[in-house]
């Protein structure tokens, strides 16, 4: 089984700080890591190595920086790192970097299963997966909380919803994405350390790959972000307290004086 | 406000001279504390619970291989390194270390006296954290005076015949090795106790209940039973005779890891006084603004940063292969456990009122810390042990 684990660096938000003024990220001194959903989406792929065999490819697009979180990715077990790294990437939305993505996969030629974290701590978007798996042209299945059961040709997973889940069965090659629920991801070995210290990360250009550079990065991005900022903290506020029937009526009332409630009529 | 430094403020701006591979050892073993023991260290120790979970962690990490050969699936370094280990685990909790620091003291002896075979089937699973080891020295009425030891090993045939009680074993019941001392023949004293290597499940090897204690709680301290307990002749650990020898050596490779132990839990506790002083309001500053405090601060900062040095000293004077440790090696356990009672002691007094219940950590530092001036030979043992030596140094420098 061949599976290929995309992952995103990302700042750590636990100790992250925004700047008031440009309400932008303060970056510098804070760690890089991979995306915290992604390294359930590793651990996955590992354990699924671990029991049936075959190997475990992590992929990333991004700056020549982000080879320390595929180092990372390393030294927790995955057997190939490749880095997508390209001017040409630069500056991409969700559909450029699916786009991508999904080249770099193809690249690879026979991936059986393509593992995702849900969604990026950063971007918060959830899109990226789904997009591999469209330009792919192949199945997927998002909010992955158990794998049940993988033969050669299928797998059959469930799949969380707000209550409750679905069982699925998806047939390979597919992309799914995973929520935390999934696993507890193991912390790296000293021996897996040491290894990734070694280890080569491949770097893969738009010259490596089958791509349309007019989808590429910015260029190929139709999102842009206008403005990031931090929205205003609500104002005022009326706790209400007493008795629950008390408080209801009064609520009532308040809603309806601000004309956000409609008066219950008689026949309804 | 949590703190979310990788190293703790002692450390920063102090070169430890540590390689590259030192660090990363380091810095694995300080995620694993900060991750999976602090969180749980109050829990474990009011529940006196075992951390089997904590030990996996480890095992997968390869931090039990860190002083084990390479050869023997381990990562091929020394004392060192197992302190590097033991240090970073006990600034979150001394008594979970212990699951790791009493598994090297079970260790050491097989590294040092054990035969391949030995080697192939014991270390390399001990390396790969699926066994832990224990050391079975004491007895009722032997403590302090070791040769005082009464259990029996009679050999018959190809198996001997092991017969005594062995007590307050750490990892006690949960160690699948047990490294235990016994006579073999009463009438030579000191030079008629051999070792041996028990495996946990042997007939008639049992467990006495575990003792309820001031610290460590974590681990399991319990008396190891051995009644008409039958081992093969291959698990005699050195050669016939040599135990005494066998346990002297371990301990002067052990000690520093006792130091490092006691190191950790300072660090600990200062860490917290430090963090609570700057927040702790009266008179309207923070007590920290005080002198008194702060005095208290930097003699604390003061003490850990020399017995960093000598325990980081000691270690190393061991890895070099230096034949006479006994020193150095006692002078690390003894001064690191004074600094770390003194530590503790004074950052339950930073806290004040606070520090004495179990809202905060540093009442159960202060607990932990007590039993590194105690076991592998009292402070006063090292005290003697010290004195003989320099004395003996002396004497050979005037004759
Ligand atoms: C929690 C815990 C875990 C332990 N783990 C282990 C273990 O894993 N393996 C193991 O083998 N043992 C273990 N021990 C035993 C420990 O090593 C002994 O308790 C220690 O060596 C002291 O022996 P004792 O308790 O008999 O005290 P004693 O020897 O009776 O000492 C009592 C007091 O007398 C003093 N004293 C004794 N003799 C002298 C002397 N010659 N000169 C000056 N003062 C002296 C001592 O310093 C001490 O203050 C453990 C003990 C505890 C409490």
């Amino acid at each position: 089984m061949k599976i290929v684990v995309c992952i995103k660096q990302v700042p750590d938000t636990t100790n992250v700080r925004i700047n008031p003024e440009t309400n932008t990220l303060i970056r510098e001194g804070v760690e890089s890591i991979i995306n915290p959903f992604d390294m359930y989406a590793l651990e996955e792929a590992i354990r699924l190595k671990e029991k049936h065999g075959g190997e475990v490819i992590v992929m990333s697009m991004g700056p020549p920086q982000v080879e320390s979180s595929l180092k990372d990715a390393i030294a927790l077990g995955a057997d190939q790192a490749i880095l997508l790294t390209d001017r040409a990437f630069a500056g991409a939305d969700t559909l450029a970097t699916s786009y991508t993505l999904a080249a770099g996969i193809n690249a690879l030629n026979d991936a059986d299963l393509v593992i995702m974290g849900k969604q990026a701590i950063d971007g918060d978007t959830g899109q990226v997966g789904p997009g591999v798996a469209e330009n792919l042209g192949v199945p997927h299945i998002t909010d992955i909380r158990k794998i049940e059961e993988v033969t050669d040709n299928y797998m059959v997973c469930e799949r969380l919803l707000e209550e409750g889940y679905v069982r699925l069965k998806v047939k390979f090659p597919a992309v799914i994405t995973v929520v935390k629920e999934i696993n507890e991801p193991r912390l790296p070995s000293l021996k897996g350390k040491m290894k990734a210290k070694s280890a080569t990360i491949l770097q893969w250009t738009t010259k490596d790959l089958d791509i349309d550079v007019d989808r590429l990065g910015l260029t190929g991005s139709p999102t842009q972000v206008v403005r990031i900022f931090t929205p205003p903290k609500p104002e005022g506020g009326k706790v209400y307290k007493g008795e629950t029937r008390d408080m209801v009526s009064e609520l009532l009332s308040d809603l309806q004086a601000n004309g956000v409630a409609i008066k219950k009529s008689k026949g309804n | 406000m949590p703190s979310f430094r990788n190293t703790y403020i002692m450390e920063e701006n102090v070169n430890y001279f540590l390689t590259e591979e030192q660090e990363m050892i380091k810095e694995l073993a300080a995620k694993i504390a900060k991750e999976k023991i602090e969180p749980v260290a109050a829990e474990y120790d009011e529940n006196e619970t075992f951390p089997w979970d904590i030990v996996k962690v480890m095992g997968q990490s390869d931090l039990y291989g860190v002083f084990i050969p390479e050869a023997y699936g381990g990562l091929g370094g020394g004392v060192l390194e197992m302190c590097i280990v033991t240090e970073e685990l006990s600034k979150a909790c001394g008594g979970i270390a212990l699951a790791y620091a009493a598994c090297g003291l079970g260790t050491i002896p097989i590294i040092q006296f054990g035969n391949e075979e030995q080697k192939q089937k014991y270390l390399t699973k001990i390396a790969a954290g699926e066994w832990l080891a224990a050391f079975g020295l004491t007895e009722a009425d032997s403590g302090s005076d070791v040769s005082a030891i009464k259990m029996r090993a009679d050999l018959d045939g190809n198996e001997y015949v092991l017969n005594g009680t062995k007590t307050w074993i750490s990892n006690g019941g949960e160690a699948h090795v047990n490294v235990v001392f016994a006579v073999t023949d009463p009438s030579r004293g000191a030079r008629g106790v051999s070792a041996f290597i028990v495996e946990k499940g042997t007939p008639g090897f049992t467990f006495g209940k575990k003792e309820n204690k001031l610290g460590i709680r974590a681990n399991s301290t319990r008396e190891l039973i051995f009644q008409d307990c039958r081992i093969p002749k291959e698990n005699l650990l050195g050669k016939d005779g040599q135990g005494f020898l066998i346990a002297m050596r371990t301990f002067d490779e052990s000690r520093p890891g006792v130091a490092a132990q006691a190191l950790g839990i300072a660090t600990g506790a200062f860490e917290k006084a430090t963090a609570y002083s700057r927040e702790r309001f009266q008179r309207g500053q923070p007590i920290s603004a005080f002198q008194g405090v702060q005095f208290m601060l930097a003699d604390m900062a003061t003490q850990i940063e020399a017995a960093r040095a000598l325990t980081y000293q000691a270690a190393k004077s061991i890895d070099s292969g230096m034949k006479q440790v006994s020193k150095i090696s006692a002078m690390a356990k003894l001064f690191a456990s004074d600094v770390a009672m003194k530590v503790t002691v004074d950052a339950v007094q930073i806290f004040g009122g606070y520090g004495y219940t179990k809202e905060y950590p540093v009442e159960k530092m202060m607990r932990d810390a007590k039993i590194t001036q105690i076991y592998e030979g009292t402070n006063q043992i090292q005290r003697e042990i010290i004195a003989l030596n320099v004395i003996k140094e002396s004497a050979r420098g005037t004759k």
